[in-house]
């Protein structure tokens, strides 16, 4: 009897995905520009019941190829993402672009490994996959469970971009820019110059607490530079699509907030536990999960700012 | 698929179900229950006391960033008590490398206070073991809840930590109420350090990064040993330790630290006893 339920419920795993795959939703897409597609993922954190759906993916349709711009928060997000795509054309997707190494929008690389498809990413990215890839795995299968994070792949990018990059589509060019660190050590922002969208990823933020996983003065720095990008409307990493350069403002209010409060602890002499409590607090009504991510800003803002 | 054959498949569902709650609180518990093993490995099976009159941990309930965080050692011996802390050993159960650093307490140097930043990979408890001078260890302990998002206890900018590969600052701090006659100090020093545990692998290249961190950091007033610790990788990058101590009078405060690439960095600053 043992052995006869061992086989039944490793036929039940098997089955499992193929019954997922075979009901496949396409995920929900706005065409926010001409041939320009956003999903608008949930203000939340990643969960079991949200698939990881968290932030903002797209694609961008040229005349001869697909470019699809992040892959969510599982496989089966991707897999979403994918059916979108084929619910509107049925040309290549060419390139697979990461906007940088977060489980919410590389989790779902996986789904669109085949012949004739290139992973793009930062030069930093590979790196950063490698140190923390296996790190994000353990830790969201105990969120997120097994049958959800089982089939996640680190896809390391085979295009790398180091400076600017210019992607041709067929009669669309995107543009492609390598970022100093700023959320992290491998942000990308892609540029869909006919329709002047920029795909910022998690460089800009809107509702959504910003995150900091890179540098606090060096984002500061990027956010004046990215201000000058010749764009029209940003499909930020998190938040609503938005005017551009006017989305800015929040998260650049916020940051500054915060390295003003952080170097106002540091130079007091205050321990780095008394950034959570009290750095950014002027801020708080203005986000939303910022009880999950301010305390975490603020002691990675403290251990970079005392070295000023 | 006929309606028997799906029903079938439905109950090996439910029942891979049922199984799999059965089992995992039992696989929960007993991956948790690592800590006689540690005490066994790390402190060769001695005895461990009740360390609530001796030693106190302190770390946020959360996590918040995976990379740092913040924990800090205090000695509970009250004034006249004949016994010294020698050393005190922090433990990271759960951790990839539990032993997170041994710190060693100079004898004349009343170290009282002891705060740095460590890496937490996982929901862990956190022991603090101190060995006093009768011989004998002292356990407290705290829990840690890993931190959640897209945190990891891996470098932010490891171009900047290259970059300041070696550098010191030290700080001291004012003590609100304790004048500089009382001797008592409080002050920091911070090494800018990369910390690659060796332990991740390139999928590309199938290669390991090589591990680079400080592996002994140590800490003098003129020739008097203050503190000395020996850390590994659960130690933050860039490490950062804060601590109080008596003064002997010294005019000088001096650190060497030793690296796994086999590099030592010194330094030492004039001790400033007019902020004080």
């Amino acid at each position: 009897m043992a052995r006869r339920v061992c086989i039944l419920i490793a036929l039940a795993l098997l089955v499992a995905p193929t019954f997922a795959q075979a009901q496949q939703q396409p995920l929900p897409v706005d065409e926010i520009a001409p041939g320009v597609f956003a999903h608008i993922g949930k203000t939340s954190l990643m969960t079991r019941e949200n698939d990881g759906a968290i932030a903002n993916i797209g694609f961008i349709i040229g005349e001869s190829a697909v470019a699809i711009i992040d892959t969510g928060g599982s496989v089966r997000e991707g897999r979403q993402l994918l059916a979108a795509v084929r619910a509107r054309t049925d040309r290549p997707i060419r390139y697979v672009i990461n906007t940088h190494g977060h489980p919410d929008h590389v989790f779902g690389n996986a789904a669109f490994v085949q012949d004739g498809t290139s992973f793009v990413g930062h030069r930093n990215l590979p790196s950063a996959l490698v140190t923390r890839g296996s790190f994000y795995i353990d830790a969201f299968r105990r969120i997120m469970g097994g049958p959800l994070i089982d089939e996640v792949r680190m896809v390391p990018p085979t295009i790398l971009v180091d400076g600017t990059t210019t992607l041709d589509l067929g009669k669309r060019n995107l543009t492609l820019r390598a970022w100093p660190v700023a959320h992290t050590d491998s942000d990308l922002t892609v540029l869909d110059e006919q329709t002047r969208t920029l795909f910022a990823g998690d460089l800009v933020f809107l509702s959504h607490t910003p995150v900091l996983d890179g540098s606090l003065r060096g984002w500061l720095r990027v956010i004046g530079e990215l201000a000058a990008l010749p764009a029209q409307r940003v499909v930020p990493g998190h938040g609503p699509v938005s005017e551009w350069p006017v989305a800015l403002a929040d998260q650049r209010r916020y940051l500054q907030t915060l390295a003003t409060d952080v170097r106002a602890l540091v130079t007091s002499g205050k321990s780095i536990t008394a950034a959570p409590e009290t750095a950014a607090g002027a801020e708080r009504s203005r986000w939303q999960l910022f009880d999950d991510f301010n305390a975490r800003n603020a002691t990675a803002a403290f251990s970079e700012i005392e070295w000023e | 698929m006929s309606g028997y054959r799906f029903r079938l498949f439905c109950l090996a569902g439910l029942l891979s179900v049922m199984l799999g709650a059965a089992l995992a609180p039992a696989a929960a518990a007993d991956a948790n229950d690592t800590w006689p093993g540690l005490v066994q490995d790390i402190f060769n099976n001695r005895e461990m006391n009740d360390g609530a009159d001796v030693i106190a941990i302190e770390m946020p309930y959360r996590a918040e960033d995976a990379a740092v965080v913040p924990v800090t050692l205090r000695t509970k011996l009250p004034a006249g008590d004949s016994r010294r802390v020698l050393r005190i050993t922090l433990v990271i159960d759960q951790n990839p490398a539990p032993m997170a650093a041994k710190f060693e307490l100079g004898p004349d140097a009343n170290v009282s206070e002891i705060s740095t930043r460590v890496r937490v990979n996982n929901y862990t408890d956190v022991h603090a073991v101190a060995e006093l001078s009768d011989g004998k260890l002292y356990m407290a302990k705290t829990y840690v809840k890993a931190s959640g998002g897209c945190s990891a206890p891996a470098a932010k900018n490891a171009d900047e930590a290259r970059s300041r590969l070696g550098q010191m600052r030290y700080r001291q701090f004012a003590r609100p109420g304790q004048g500089p006659a009382s001797g008592a100090r409080e002050a920091q020093i911070m090494i800018g350090h990369p910390s690659n545990s060796g332990l991740q692998m390139n999928q590309v290249t199938q290669l390991y990064v090589p591990a680079f961190f400080v592996e002994q950091l140590r800490l003098w007033q003129d020739d008097s040993l203050v503190l000395a610790m020996e850390g590994g990788i659960s130690i933050s990058e860039d490490p950062n330790v804060r601590f109080t101590y008596v003064s002997n009078g010294a005019k000088r405060f001096r650190a060497e630290a030793r690296d796994t690439g086999g590099n030592t960095f010194r330094n030492e600053w004039k001790i400033d006893d007019s902020s004080m």
